[in-house]
Formats: structure tokens, C-alpha cells, sequence
């Protein structure tokens, strides 16, 4: 590091602290015969039909700009498809624009709405790009922390105590990364209640919406009075396996999509053709493939739930998403020592839960986006790890043989990974 | 219990014992037994098998599609003809289809002239065939909905939030 440039860098930037699991991302890659439960992605290639709709677009010459909103058919099958599923109407020409993943439509946001020392709540543990873009964007992140007990869900009392007069946004994602919580709707409109009374805007990254196993999903949007102050984020990285394509969308009333827009345009021009046209195929066709994908994680969500159970380790029940957040305090370690000495005894990844906020510390996160095989020989080795640590489970339930600890390595949605 | 879906992880791995397959199914283990007996009993569970692939074996087969057409027959129409045509253990599998010809019928051999020779003096003589076209096979891609030789790996980061 040279002194002298790095005071050049602009301090804002120069304050952000760098992410916290960079390290231990560094001593996964150097461990050889790692199974990693740390992945933020599905491990489902993209349906073929979508790789596919690309490919012919490629062959057809689409390779060229598209509006800054992006491609209007595009938007209309977004409008549709928010329509058909939450019954929330957006006018594609006006309230919805096209952006290179959640993670710009969340920047594109923040910069969109945010002015220099305005409040933004997020509750905690959350996604790690939330409070990073708000610092850039010049807010302040006020932390909301949730807790196990209480099933990683926010309270309306909580959001209630922490407005002040500088309060402007308040950050939800639900089904929420990494806890895999879901949020009621009753305890959504509640909260949504003191959102109205404080004039506050909502920004709703829901990401993993198709991706709820028990109950239905609700769209903060949706909700009476939400839609005019709600900026709502999605895309298709998680729902469609599309993570690599980075596209996804943002919808809200004409005045704040005109306003992220405009930065849109002079940063970023537009979203990339290719992916636009695959977004589309996915939402045309997408559904079946889909579908078969959450069955899959449904099946490996029980199985998680279950070894954790059988292990000892007390884990909230994720109702979403494709993680699971297993308290590890029993073992007496701290979430960082945990997540290096399981790496280093058994070769096994997971993500210690404060790289996700201070409240997330004595957790970690596991991705159950892991075929059933390597699941299962994951959980078997976390199971001696734990062991050999001293915790013992309470009641037993069926330890009679390691779960899936062979098979074909086939998953549902056809596309086999060794 | 989802029948449908037991099937659907059964046909994907038929080793999964039925503890596993209840912990996925929030069942219980006796009931999935059950179901499996059940299914099996009336037979919607035909078989289990193995899918392999036989020329890493270092094992020489030859398989060919035959398409056969045939005379159908007073109140049995099609079946019986293929009903006799299923009897051969050389026939893999026999469909009736749609189009040009009526039977689809796929033969495995050791060697072109074993195939041939069944053709020729086993499946044309049958009556009611009234000809037969064959195609042997040059090279397998995917069977069973599984591409062989597939080289798709995982290619994710290790770690992502």
C-alpha cells in the first residue's frame, strides 16, 4: 500500500470497511477438497431453454443498445408477471426500469432518494451490500437487529424507536439472505403502518420471492397505501438460476424510477441486450424449470433443518431463500473461528454470520444451493465437528445413517454436477 | 404424502433409502415404505435399474432403431403384433407411433450381423409386419435424460454473499 495514493482515494470510499469475508474467501481457494456451503448462488446452471433464447438472439444480431429502461416487451412481461402473481399493476412505460442486477437497482435507489446525512434502517443480519451502498450514497445505517428467538423477523415497535427526524428509507429483504426468514403479512402491514404515519419510503429487494416454501409470499408493494412509496427490486438471478447474467429490475412510482433513470443513463447506459432477451425467455417459459428447482430446495431445506436438529446446533427454520443460519455458540467458538477451524479439520465452507452485521456473530450461514450428495457429506463432517466440540443434540431423532451420502449426482432440474 | 414427488426423487435416484426420502418429504419413514410398496404393487414403480454406460465398460454393443409397419387386426388393432414383438429379450423397447411407420423398436445386439439377423429372420417373418427399416445407432448423446460424458462442473466461487 502506498501512502501516498491511497490519501488521494476519497474518504467516503476510504471509510468503507472491505468485506469481511475476503480473508477466509482467500483461505477456501487455497484449501484443496473443499465442499463449500458458502455459496450465495444456485448450483443450477441456467434452464437450457433460456441459454438457448440467448444464443439464437446472438445469431439473430440483437447485440445492440436498448432504451435506458430496457426493452420494452421486457418490462411489459415484468408488469405481467408482478400482475398474474401479487396483483400489483405497474405501467411498464413509466414505473419500471431494467438495471444490471438488484445490486444496481439498489444503488441506483439509494443515490436516487438518499441526501447527505439521511437516515436509512436495516434490519440485521442482512444482505452485506446494503449498508456499503448507503455510505456511498452518503446516508446513515441505522441497524435493526433481529434475533433468533424472535425468527429473524422485524417488529413494528422496533422500526418505530429508531425514527428520528433525519429517518428517510427503510431496507427490508424477505425472504432474507441469510437468514432464509420470511415476514408475515400481518407483521408486514403493521410495520408499513408506522412506515405511513413517519412518511418514510420503503426500498423492498425481493430477490427471493419464488423462492418461499411455506406460506405465500407477500409483496411489500402490494400492501394497501405501499405502492406509491415503495421502490420495488427483483430480478432473475436466484428464481431462474441466473446469477452471471446480472439482470434485474426496479419498479416504483413514475417520479423515483425517472429519477434512477437519469442516473442510469449517464452511468451505466443500459442493462446488456443478451441478458434482457434471456430475462425474457425465462419469464415466458421459465416456469416449469422453476418450479422443479424449488421442490429441490424444498427436499434439501428439510434435510438441512434435520441434520442441524440431530447435530445439536439450534437453527430458526428458514422459510425461504436457499440458506439456513445455525446458531454455533454451543461449540464455544466465535462465528470467524468456527467457520476457519471447520475449513481447516473437515473441509467444509460455510460463512460466518457477522460477516452479515454484528447481530449475525454466533451464527453461520450454510447455502443449501448444494446438490443432495454433497449435502449430505457436508453435514456428515459438520456432525464430527461439532462432536468432537462437545455438543451433544437433546433429543435424538433418526441417526441411524448419514443422510445421502452417495447417489448419481443427478438433481431435478436435469442439469447433472458431479 | 406427495406421490408425485416421491416418484419424481425415486426416478432420479432410486437408492435413496426411505428415512432420507422422509426427512425431504416431512414424512415419516414406515409411511413412505408403504407408499413404495404400493406403488411398486400396482405397478406404477416398474423396476429399478442402472443406467450404464457400456462402452467405458469396455463392452462392444450394437443398437439399432427398427421402424416396423404392420398390418393392423380385427379387435386387436396394433397390440398383438407388438405384443410379440416385446416377447424377444434383444427388444429394448417397442412404441407405437404417429406418422410414416407404426412401430418404433429399439434392439440391442453384439455385433451388426447378431442385429441384422434378427431383423431378417426373427422380426420381418412375424405376420402382420409388413416391412421393416433399420438404423443402427452411431453414437449416444443422452439416454434416460442424462447427457453421457457430460463435462459440466461446478464452476462457482467458493464463497459469495
Amino acid at each position: 500500500m502506498n501512502e501516498a495514493w491511497c490519501e488521494r482515494i476519497n474518504p467516503v470510499v476510504k471509510n468503507i470497511p472491505s468485506s469481511g469475508i475476503r480473508r477466509f474467501f482467500d483461505m477456501v481457494a487455497e484449501t484443496r477438497g473443499v465442499i463449500s456451503l458458502g455459496v450465495g448462488e444456485p448450483d443450477f446452471v441456467t434452464p437450457w431453454h433460456i441459454r438457448e433464447a440467448c444464443i439464437y438472439s446472438l445469431e439473430k444480431g440483437y447485440t445492440m443498445y436498448t432504451s435506458n429502461s430496457g426493452l420494452l416487451e421486457l418490462r411489459c412481461a415484468i408488469a405481467r408477471d408482478l400482475a398474474g402473481s401479487y396483483g400489483v399493476t405497474y405501467d411498464p412505460r413509466k414505473e419500471i426500469l431494467v438495471t444490471v442486477g438488484v445490486s444496481q437497482a439498489l444503488d441506483l435507489a439509494l443515490r436516487a432518494l438518499v441526501s447527505p446525512g439521511d437516515e436509512v434502517l436495516i434490519p440485521e443480519p442482512s444482505y452485506v451490500s446494503y449498508a456499503p451502498t448507503v455510505m456511498l450514497a452518503g446516508g446513515k445505517v441505522v441497524p435493526l437487529p433481529t434475533t433468533m428467538e424472535e425468527g429473524f423477523s422485524l417488529h413494528a415497535h422496533q422500526v418505530e424507536a429508531a425514527i428520528t427526524s433525519r429517518t428517510k428509507l427503510l431496507v427490508l429483504c424477505y425472504p432474507n439472505n441469510p437468514t432464509g426468514a420470511v415476514m408475515s403479512r400481518e407483521n408486514l402491514q403493521e410495520i408499513m403502518e408506522i412506515v405511513r404515519a413517519h412518511d418514510l419510503i420503503v426500498i423492498s429487494d425481493e430477490i427471493y420471492d419464488k423462492l418461499t416454501y411455506e406460506g405465500q409470499h407477500t409483496c411489500v408493494a402490494s400492501l394497501p397505501g405501499m405502492k406509491e412509496r415503495t421502490i420495488l427490486l427483483n430480478g432473475f438471478s436466484k428464481s431462474y438460476a441466473m446469477t452471471g447474467w446480472r439482470i434485474g429490475y426496479a419498479c416504483g412510482n413514475p417520479d423515483f424510477i425517472a429519477a434512477m433513470t437519469k442516473i442510469h443513463q449517464y452511468t451505466m447506459l443500459c442493462a446488456p441486450i443478451t441478458a434482457q432477451m434471456a430475462a425474457l425467455e425465462a419469464l415466458k417459459n421459465g416456469r416449469p424449470a422453476m418450479e422443479r428447482m424449488i421442490r429441490e430446495y424444498n427436499r434439501r431445506r428439510h434435510v438441512v433443518i434435520h441434520a442441524f436438529k440431530d447435530m445439536g446446533l439450534p437453527c430458526f427454520e428458514p422459510r425461504g431463500a436457499f440458506y439456513a443460519f445455525p446458531e454455533i455458540r454451543a461449540t464455544g467458538l466465535s462465528s470467524e473461528e468456527f467457520a476457519e477451524v471447520l475449513l481447516q479439520e473437515e473441509k467444509v465452507a460455510v460463512v460466518p454470520g457477522n460477516a452479515f452485521g454484528s447481530s449475525g456473530e454466533g451464527f453461520v450461514r450454510c447455502s443449501y444451493a448444494a446438490s443432495l450428495e454433497e449435502l449430505g457429506e457436508a453435514l456428515r463432517r459438520m456432525a464430527q465437528f461439532v462432536r468432537r466440540l462437545g455438543v451433544r443434540p437433546r433429543v435424538i431423532s433418526t441417526p441411524t445413517r448419514p443422510l445421502l451420502s452417495r447417489g448419481t449426482g443427478m438433481n431435478a432440474a436435469g442439469s447433472a454436477r458431479p | 404424502m406427495n406421490k408425485l414427488e416421491l416418484l419424481e426423487i425415486l426416478e432420479d435416484n432410486a437408492r435413496v433409502t426411505p428415512e432420507e426420502i422422509a426427512v425431504m418429504l416431512q414424512s415419516d419413514p414406515a409411511s413412505v415404505r408403504r407408499a413404495i410398496k404400493e406403488l411398486e404393487e400396482n405397478k406404477t414403480i416398474l423396476k429399478y435399474m442402472t443406467l450404464v454406460n457400456w462402452e467405458k465398460a469396455g463392452e462392444e454393443k450394437v443398437s439399432a432403431m427398427i421402424e416396423v409397419r404392420i398390418t393392423p387386426q380385427r379387435d386387436v388393432g396394433f397390440d398383438a403384433v407388438a405384443r410379440r414383438i416385446c416377447r424377444f429379450p434383444e427388444v429394448r423397447s417397442v412404441r407405437l407411433m404417429s406418422g410414416a411407420y407404426d412401430l418404433a423398436v429399439f434392439i440391442e445386439g453384439r455385433t451388426m450381423r447378431e442385429v441384422s439377423n434378427f431383423v431378417a429372420t426373427k422380426l420381418a417373418t412375424i405376420e402382420g409386419v409388413v416391412s421393416t427399416t433399420t438404423h443402427f445407432v452411431l453414437k449416444t448423446y443422452k439416454q434416460d435424460g442424462v447427457i453421457v460424458d457430460d463435462g459440466e462442473e461446478d464452476r462457482r466461487l467458493m464463497i459469495t454473499p
